[in-house]
Order: C-alpha cells, then sequence, then structure tokens
C-alpha cells in the first residue's frame, strides 16, 4: 500500500510486514542489511550522524544522496535528511506493532523547510505551494 | 514528455516570491505586472526579473496587448517535478518489496 498523500509535495509508502519491530528495526538501522535492500551506506543509527547512500550514476546525477541523522528513536522513528540533485527532503520512517506484525511507514518531505530562511522574509514555503497546486496538478492527470 | 531532471523548475521555483507569482497567477488567471505588483510586496521591476526567470523555465507565459503585457501560469510546466515525485514513489515501492524479501531470509 502506498500513496502520494493529499499534498504532491509529501510521499507516503507503507506496508504491515508480518515481523516484529525488533527485526525491522535491524533493518533500517544495521548499515549492511540496509544496503541489501535500500542502498549502499555508510549509515550509523546516531543523530547527527552525516552519511550518504550511493545509486548508481544516472545522467543527469551522480548517484549520492547527502544525509544526516536528525531522530533516533529505537523500535520507533528514525527520521534523516536526503539531499539528493539539490533537492532537500526528509526521510521519516515510523514503526507501530499492528496485528500480526508491523505496520512500517515511510514519509519522503519537505523540499528543504530549512532552507526557506535563507530567504528574506519568506513566508511562502514549498508546502503551501503543493497545497495551493493540488488541484492544477490533479487536473493534468 | 522525457523529462528526468526537475532542476530548471525547481530552481525557478527555489525563491518564494516566484513561487507566490505563480501560484497567484494559477488561480486567478492572467494578470499584468501592475497586478502582480499590487499584490507580490515586491517593487515592479523586482516582479518583472521574477517573470522573466518564470518564461525561462516555461512556467508562465506571456502575452502583449497594445501598451499592456498580459502574464500567465503554464501548469504543465510543473511535469517534471511530478515525475520527480512519480519516480521516488516507484523507487520507495520497489524497495519496500526487497526489504520484504531481505526480512524472510533474516527469519532462517
Amino acid at each position: 500500500m502506498s500513496s502520494l498523500a493529499e499534498s504532491p509535495g509529501t510521499l507516503v509508502v507503507e506496508r504491515v510486514f508480518p515481523h516484529p519491530p525488533q527485526k525491522l528495526w535491524r533493518a533500517l538501522t544495521e548499515s549492511p542489511l540496509l544496503a541489501q535492500w535500500l542502498l549502499r551506506n555508510d549509515f550509523e543509527p546516531v543523530a547527527g550522524r552525516r552519511f550518504q547512500f550511493r545509486r548508481d550514476p544516472m545522467p543527469n546525477w551522480n548517484g549520492v544522496i547527502d544525509c544526516e541523522v536528525s531522530v533516533v528513536e529505537p523500535l520507533k522513528e528514525l527520521s534523516y535528511s536526503w539531499v539528493a540533485m539539490g533537492l532537500e527532503t526528509v526521510v521519516r520512517w515510523t514503526l507501530t506493532p499492528a496485528e500480526g506484525g508491523t505496520h512500517l511507514r515511510m514519509e519522503q518531505s519537505g523540499f528543504g523547510p530549512d532552507r526557506e530562511a535563507n530567504y528574506k522574509g519568506a513566508k511562502y514555503g514549498w508546502q503551501s505551494f503543493f497545497n495551493g497546486l493540488e488541484h492544477t496538478l490533479a487536473n493534468l492527470e | 514528455m522525457a523529462v528526468s531532471n526537475p532542476n530548471s523548475v525547481f530552481r525557478a521555483l527555489a525563491d518564494p516570491t516566484r513561487r507566490a507569482i505563480f501560484q497567484q497567477l494559477s488561480r486567478h488567471g492572467e494578470q499584468t505586472v501592475h497586478g502582480l505588483t499590487r499584490r507580490a510586496g515586491v517593487s515592479q521591476p523586482a516582479v518583472s526579473k521574477h517573470l522573466t526567470i518564470l518564461k525561462r523555465a516555461k512556467l508562465v507565459r506571456h502575452r502583449r496587448d497594445g501598451r499592456e503585457t498580459h502574464y500567465r501560469a503554464e501548469p504543465e510546466a510543473l511535469a517534471p517535478m511530478i515525475d520527480w515525485l512519480n519516480l521516488y514513489g516507484a523507487f520507495w515501492r520497489e524497495r519496500f518489496d526487497r526489504l520484504e524479501t531481505l526480512l524472510q531470509r533474516m527469519d532462517r
């Protein structure tokens, strides 16, 4: 199950896995395991840790994703920034015990809310931009 | 539309004033620089400069009518942005499948 949330600026993918949270947490936080399903990395589950994911290079992109860990709450939540192609987003994983397993939710959002602070008088964030364009975008599809 | 690099559109819209101008045009249709300046809270030369950048990214089109130039939004130009999001959607779904496979392997 996955969806583009109401706001096209936020991407949500979620699924219930028939496994305990402890096991999912390992897959999310142990670098060698993470490499097996997500991407090559030098991740460590420590807030403030800077690390990289690496994809195969593409024509317009060297495949490097720069990240910094922001939240590590064992078995519950893991967040890191995700900067690729000059675009800053935040990837947030949340684990919730569910019947017969664990509900895993991945939310990728932002487009750099921090960066907004660099613009004088910036009150017009990406989020409101996307919210406003929701209908416009819907009409295109 | 074979677009994989959304950078130009994102760059054009990286500025909050440009986003506001673009959205103003999307919501309320065609307008002149004067009309936009009244709402933008910045000078007319500034608005003109922003419009030029938006035009370059093909997010805005203009037409002349006598002494006035009218601007309108071209939401179709947002396609690379939508592609980008869809691309990421496909990426994560595929990764979730791989995670599922890995979790099964971890049982053994």
